[in-house]
């Protein structure tokens, strides 16, 4: 693994109305580096990755991606957003759209491809996902796992340098969510750098190279999954997976 | 004379000169008020301050005007400030005015029905709002307005006849005064009502066409009744 800086998040703090959300969150992210964030719901998470990519801007606080300012970048931000790739709990799929052309969309609209380059990638994104034989059918006619992968091929498609999950298993039955976590370790095998949200800690132990505890708007305890295991002065996480642990072992 | 003489010598060439005026009001004045109907709805929902308030308020004053006065304006308002339309364009505009105020609610009500994530997934790409509305929401809504498209349609190939309070001698008009000619009133609105409703099934039929095209595999909407 390099050890360039891709993505520098700095002092983000975001509040809506007296709700104060983020409280100051800061954190580098080396390139082909997998960072996992976990902590309890209504803590932060989702709104610190829609703050990356600006979805909701940060009321204070920069973002950085390969050294360019991605905060107050003006139009640019759409730009920026190609960069980061963002997967999300409920994939938002394109419904209307076969899974090819929603991986092809963006390709044609944004990256301004021509109709053959953007059919030949989107088509071969498929199949990094093992979707390319679902190519011609639409959001409503796939299971959860396969509606995941489609949505991290479009991803994907961007060539994007850092991709943000936010929860990408959380809407699916523990078999379709094995083989969504398969594509992800994949990813990250290949190098690709990505932050995800999730509460899969045989995941968070065997990809990351950081596990990030949020609680109350900040990163409470972060620390390698090494140290995580093993260190004794990690309470808060482990009280926190305990609890997830026994939840799941109802 | 006979009433098959009068039907075939005198009433239906009549009424086929009025149905091929009430057809060309209608194809001028359709397709502009649904291309209106989608600016005004997307304007509303989306253009934010100005934008938004003049087409609340488009809509707003259109719903508020009986069709009728509408077009009383437009040909015997107008030439007072120095604008004189024909008849014809009089009831083209005011058709305009009025579908594509409906059907910009029509469609305003689809949008606000198309889930966030859509928009959300459409920027995380680099889409711009604009990019996001015109290949990822418009398209689903539209889809989704089809049913209260159709139905304005039929108001509008209905509300045509109102065109003849301002002259044009579309197919009602023609089949009035036919009627008062001939003192045959039954027979003449008779006629007239049957052509109307061969329209209106034409239209039925073509949604139905529409709407199975261009449905949504794996969805409700793309499934035929049968199936379910
Ligand atoms: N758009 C929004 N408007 C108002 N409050 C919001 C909005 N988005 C998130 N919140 C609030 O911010 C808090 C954190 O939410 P979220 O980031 O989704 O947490 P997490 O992903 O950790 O569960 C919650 O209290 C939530 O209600
Ligand atoms: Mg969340």
């Amino acid at each position: 693994m390099n050890n360039d800086i891709v993505l520098r998040v700095e002092d983000i703090h975001k509040s809506f109305g007296d709700n104060e959300v983020l409280r100051g969150v800061s954190f580098d992210v080396r390139r082909g580096e997998t960072k996992v964030f976990i902590g309890p719901s209504g803590t932060g998470k989702s709104t610190l990755l829609r703050c990356i990519n600006q979805l909701t801007p940060p009321d204070r606080g920069r973002v950085w991606l390969d050294g360019e300012e991605v905060t107050n970048s003006g139009a640019r931000i759409n730009y920026f957003r190609q960069k980061i790739g963002m997967v999300f709990q409920n994939f938002f799929l394109f419904d209307h759209l076969t899974a090819l052309k929603n991986v092809e969309l963006a390709l044609l609209k944004v990256r301004g491809m021509g109709k053959a380059e953007a059919r030949e990638k989107a088509l071969n994104e498929l199949r990094q996902v093992g979707m390319e034989d679902w190519a011609d059918h639409y959001p409503a006619e796939l299971s959860g796992g396969q509606a995941q992968r489609v949505s991290i091929a479009r991803a994907l498609a961007m060539d994007p340098d850092v991709i943000l999950f936010d929860e990408p298993t959380s809407a699916l039955d523990p078999e379709l969510t094995r083989e969504v976590l398969e594509v992800m370790k994949k990813l990250a095998g290949e190098g690709m750098t990505m932050l995800v949200v999730t509460h899969e800690m045989g995941f968070a132990c065997s990809v990351a190279n950081e596990v990030l505890f949020m609680e109350n708007g900040v990163v409470a305890e972060q620390g390698t999954p090494d140290q995580l295991l093993h260190d004794p002065q990690y309470t808060r996480m482990k009280d926190f997976i305990g609890r997830i642990d026994s939840r799941l072992g109802d | 004379m006979d009433l098959a003489a009068f039907t075939f010598d005198i009433l239906l060439p009549a009424l086929m000169q009025g149905l091929i005026i009430t057809l060309q009001l209608i194809a001028c004045s359709a397709p502009f008020g649904l291309a209106f109907g989608i600016a005004i709805a997307v304007g509303r929902q989306y253009g934010g301050g100005a934008i938004s308030w003049l087409c609340k308020t488009f809509v707003f004053l259109i719903k508020g005007t009986p069709l009728l006065l509408l077009l009383f304006i437009l040909y015997f308002g107008f030439p007072a400030i120095g604008i004189t339309f024909t008849a014809f364009t009089a009831s083209v505009v005011g058709f305009i005015l009025c579908n594509a105020a409906y059907n910009a609610e029509y469609i305003r009500g689809a949008l606000i029905s198309i889930k966030d994530g859509q928009m959300i997934a459409a920027q995380a790409l680099g889409m711009t709002r604009w990019q996001a509305i015109r290949h990822v929401v418009l398209p689903q809504a539209l889809r989704r307005a089809i049913p209260g498209l159709s139905n304005e349609f039929i108001y509008l190939i209905k509300y045509s006849s109102l065109a003849y309070m301002i002259t044009v001698i579309e197919l009602s008009g023609a089949g009035k005064l036919v009627a008062t000619k001939y003192f045959l009133y039954t027979e003449s609105f008779a006629a007239v009502g049957i052509v109307y409703l061969v329209l209106v099934t034409i239209t039925t039929v073509a949604v139905n066409i529409l709407e199975k095209r261009v449905a949504i595999p794996g969805t409700t909407r793309g499934t035929t009744a049968a199936q379910l």
